[in-house]
């Protein structure tokens, strides 16, 4: 393997992994902040104690995020230090904005958000978390602009005498089509997950507490009296948790239809060869497939299921208008890119280019496609089905229920993921699109040995973190909402000790 | 000056305000094993930095990020050309990140040791390597040019050259300072026994910290600074970390705090002004890599001044209001008993 294989996957890796807790922290830190801020609103203690609960879930996947997204920082100039001189008058000033307007907001008001309860007063306390929810969901408008950068370069020129891409129009890059269709279908995507895992922990405990419900006792007997109590004690907060989770993903889910429809026609528009791989299709068609098998060069259809009209329709809003396939697409960009490749980076290059062509791989580009929507609608159905099931005061029952909620946060998660892998893999074989062909962009002083040593420590230190990560994880949501939760109060004492201390 | 000089300098200050502010939790981290008796005594010593860590840590992002869209060509040069040491870098901040968090989330012994020692490596590793790193980049790394593209070839040559004499004492220095430094904030930030340890564990360390920083502020200055003005900033180095040693043992630890700061702070300015005028200084001086070369468009410049104008007053005024509101001294009496998911 040489060094551009074993960095592109060590990106691949540390990049999913890296994603498998973004979106949870995206949407989960808004869904804290409803929860704190009903409680400030009603004074109702059951709010606070999921804020509490759901508070600590966040953090736990807070703290992977957060120092797994330092190597993504990183990775370009070590890894694709090429990439990152080519491209770096515009990929970098995201970047650096990101980190000056977003990681500081972040971080610093997360930090008075978990220390601050009894050290500030309860409305300033819940404008932090607010604060922790924008600056999150502001490092994505920068990270998502940057990443449209690769997917569809805008705003730029080139400069032959520097050999890079130099910007020129910075608003362009802000208001880049590819941009403003990925945004918003992530941030759905992002809420579909988070809320996932919401609906999922709350009904899981919602079965677990009917599972073990109290016989409704004699007023007389103390004890049992004392048990109900207790069982309805968690039952009402986590009821509501489980609704409000699951008709939020329901939305979330109808948001991410919209937005991915959406999203469609701008690479239809922009990366037509992505969505053509997407597709399995090698001429131009207007159907849309349903399964598609080729053959093991995945260049030949062997079997499959059409539906005339829709993608047109998909991607152009009729059902007459073909949709170029492959096969038109490579002709065309052997005709354009090829002499531009040649001018810009010389035979070699130009030459691999005529000679392997500009597809992705087609069969990883076509099933992550697929599975990406099916795991999204799986959610869906399970978030329908929770609603019909806890309709009126019912509680869930029944052996599949659990597994229901094992696998509710878990597909639109591994969604998002493939989703990721299907953007980023349905670019190839470009870095930037059209521009810097992904071979051209590796770092040319690190050896092929050092970048596979450093794939194995990353692959190493984040499995075992990962092993941590799911045991605490599922420590904390078994051990389910604080019994009683005190009332924060402004300590001015110096004495007084510590409510909140690591 | 022009745009890339300013943004030079906004680098240059980026770096400083991450050695300052990390700095010393970098320090309360190494100190978790020595000063750190009982479990009390490292939670309130954690429990210190808490708020505040993962905020001063984004200094050192912000300063990555900036140097990728101020000056490409410096950020892809080095952080190829230091792959890996950066590497290690990387993997101190990941497992002592997640420490900070985690460490009180389970009440056994085992996983909080577990913890702890991530912890005292992230907190040793990070500067350790960053302070070789920073005395190579005054001292000048093994760089070539190639019309406009300059690259540290990944050799095992080149990388073992990063482990010289000067660079050693450099990464060496940076560790006493930022221990002493680290000390000092534990007495600021603590009452009671503690409070004593750290003040007498100040005093010693604070002697190695005198001697390390007056021998490499100096080496600095006299083997690759920019003459009288190198030299003042060595001094004022010097002064500082004395000022902070004497202030330390008259109890008066706001004033050695101080010290600490501007000596920190001087010692790393040195380190740029000996870069200047180039962002990576070559071996062969023939090949270095200038601050012009290596610049964005001004363009890009531009919008970034504008962008950091409006927004790195807002950022320091909440970073400022967090150490006002978490202003307290703390001590081992008020740390409540380990509950798990009290918090």
């Amino acid at each position: 393997m040489n060094a551009e294989t074993i960095a592109r996957w060590q990106f691949g890796v540390t990049t999913v992994y890296h994603f498998l807790f973004v979106p949870i922290t995206l949407a989960l830190s808004w869904l804290v902040a409803i929860l704190q801020t009903l409680w400030v609103r009603t004074g109702n203690q059951n709010y606070l104690r999921l804020t509490k609960f759901y508070g600590k879930l966040f953090l736990i996947n807070f703290a992977m995020g957060l120092v797994t997204g330092i190597v993504q920082e990183f990775q370009f100039g070590m890894n694709w230090s090429e990439y990152s001189r080519f491209v770096g008058d515009i990929f970098g000033a995201p970047l650096a904005l990101e980190a000056l307007l977003a990681f500081f907001m972040e971080s610093t008001f997360l930090g008075l958000w978990i220390f601050g309860w009894d050290r500030l007063n309860k409305k300033i306390h819940l404008l932090t978390i607010w604060m922790v929810a924008i600056g999150t969901n502001l490092s994505a408008v920068f990270i998502l602009a940057a990443n449209a950068f690769m997917q569809n370069p805008v705003g730029y020129e080139y400069n032959p005498v520097t050999h890079r891409a130099e910007l020129t129009d910075f608003v362009a890059v802000l208001t880049n089509k590819v941009f403003l269709a990925t945004y918003p279908h992530q941030m759905a995507a992002a809420w579909l997950v988070a809320a996932s895992f919401m609906a999922a922990v709350s009904g899981w405990h919602l079965w677990r507490l009917n599972k073990s419900r109290p016989a409704r006792a004699d007023i007389n007997d103390v004890d049992a009296t004392q048990r109900v109590a207790d069982h309805d004690h968690d039952v009402i907060p986590h009821r509501f948790a489980a609704k409000f989770g699951a008709v939020v993903l329901i939305l979330a889910g109808m948001g991410v239809m919209l937005t991915g429809d959406f999203q469609a026609k701008a690479m239809y528009e922009k990366q037509p060869m992505k969505m053509a791989a997407a597709e399995g299709a090698f001429e131009s068609t207007t159907d849309f497939s349903i399964l598609t098998i080729g053959n093991r060069e995945a260049n030949e259809e062997i079997f499959a299921i059409h539906l005339p009209g829709l993608l047109s329709f998909l991607s152009y809003g009729n059902f007459t208008t073909p949709v170029p396939g492959i096969r038109p697409l490579e002709a065309e960009y052997q005709q354009t890119l090829t002499p531009k490749m040649r001018e810009m980076y010389g035979d070699e290059v130009a030459d691999h280019f005529a000679e392997a062509g500009y597809h992705p791989n087609i069969i990883v580009t076509y099933w992550t496609f697929r599975i990406m929507i099916t795991l999204g609608m799986v959610a869906m159905a399970i978030g329908a089905w929770m609603l019909w099931t806890l309709r009126g005061e019912r509680l869930p029952r029944g052996k599949l229920w659990p597994w229901l909620m094992v696998a509710l946060p878990l597909a639109p998660l591994f969604g998002n993921s493939f989703g990721w892998i299907f953007t980023e893999m349905g670019r190839q074989p470009w870095l930037v699109f059209g521009l810097m062909p992904t071979q051209t962009g590796v770092s040319p002083g690190v050896t092929a040995g050092t970048v596979l040593a450093s794939l194995i420590g990353f692959t190493v230190v984040y499995g075992v973190l990962a092993v941590i990560e799911v045991k605490l994880m599922l420590h904390y949501i078994k051990l389910g909402l604080p019994k009683h939760v005190e009332e924060p109060k402004v300590i001015e004492d110096d004495d007084a000790p510590l409510t909140f201390a690591y | 000056m022009t745009l890339a000089e300013i943004w030079f300098l906004a680098i240059a200050i980026l770096w400083v305000g991450f050695f300052i502010l990390e700095g010393f939790d970098f320090g309360v981290g190494m100190l978790l094993p020595i000063l750190g008796n009982t479990e009390k005594d490292r939670r309130v010593m954690i429990n210190t930095i808490g708020p505040v860590w993962d905020g001063n840590e984004v200094w050192l992002l912000t300063a990555g990020g900036a140097m990728f869209a101020a000056f490409p060509e410096w950020y892809a040069t080095i952080f190829s050309g230091l792959y890996v040491p950066l590497l290690l870098v990387l993997l101190g901040l990941i497992v002592r990140g997640v420490s900070f968090e985690y460490r009180h989330k389970r009440d056994m012994d085992s996983w909080r040791s577990l913890f702890d020692r991530f912890i005292i490596f992230g907190s040793f590793v990070v500067p350790l390597v960053l302070g070789v790193g920073f005395a190579n980049f005054v001292r000048g790394l093994p760089i070539t040019r190639n019309e406009n593209n300059w690259i540290m070839e990944g050799t095992f040559a080149n990388f073992i050259g990063l482990f010289n004499p000067f660079a050693l004492l450099g990464g060496v220095t940076f560790i006493a300072l930022f221990v002493f430094h680290g000390a000092i904030f534990i007495s600021l930030k603590t009452r009671g026994e503690i409070h004593e340890r750290s003040r007498a564990l100040a005093a010693k360390v604070g002697i190695a910290a005198v001697v390390l920083v007056a021998a490499f502020t100096l080496w600095t200055a006299l083997a690759y600074g920019k003459g009288a003005l190198s030299l003042v900033i060595a001094l004022v180095s010097i002064a500082g970390v004395a000022f902070a040693w004497f202030m330390n043992s008259k109890d008066r630890e706001g004033w050695a705090f101080i010290g600490t700061v501007v000596s920190i702070l001087t010692m790393v300015s040195g380190i740029f002004v000996g870069m200047v005028p180039n962002v990576v200084k070559a071996l062969d001086p023939a090949q270095s890599l200038s601050i012009a070369d290596a610049a964005s468009t001004s363009y890009t410049l531009t919008i970034m001044t504008v962008a950091t104008a409006i927004f790195l007053p807002l950022v320091l005024g909440y970073q400022a209001w967090t150490f006002w509101v978490f202003r307290k001294r703390i001590s081992a009496e008020q740390i409540p008993a380990a509950v798990e998911g009290a918090h």
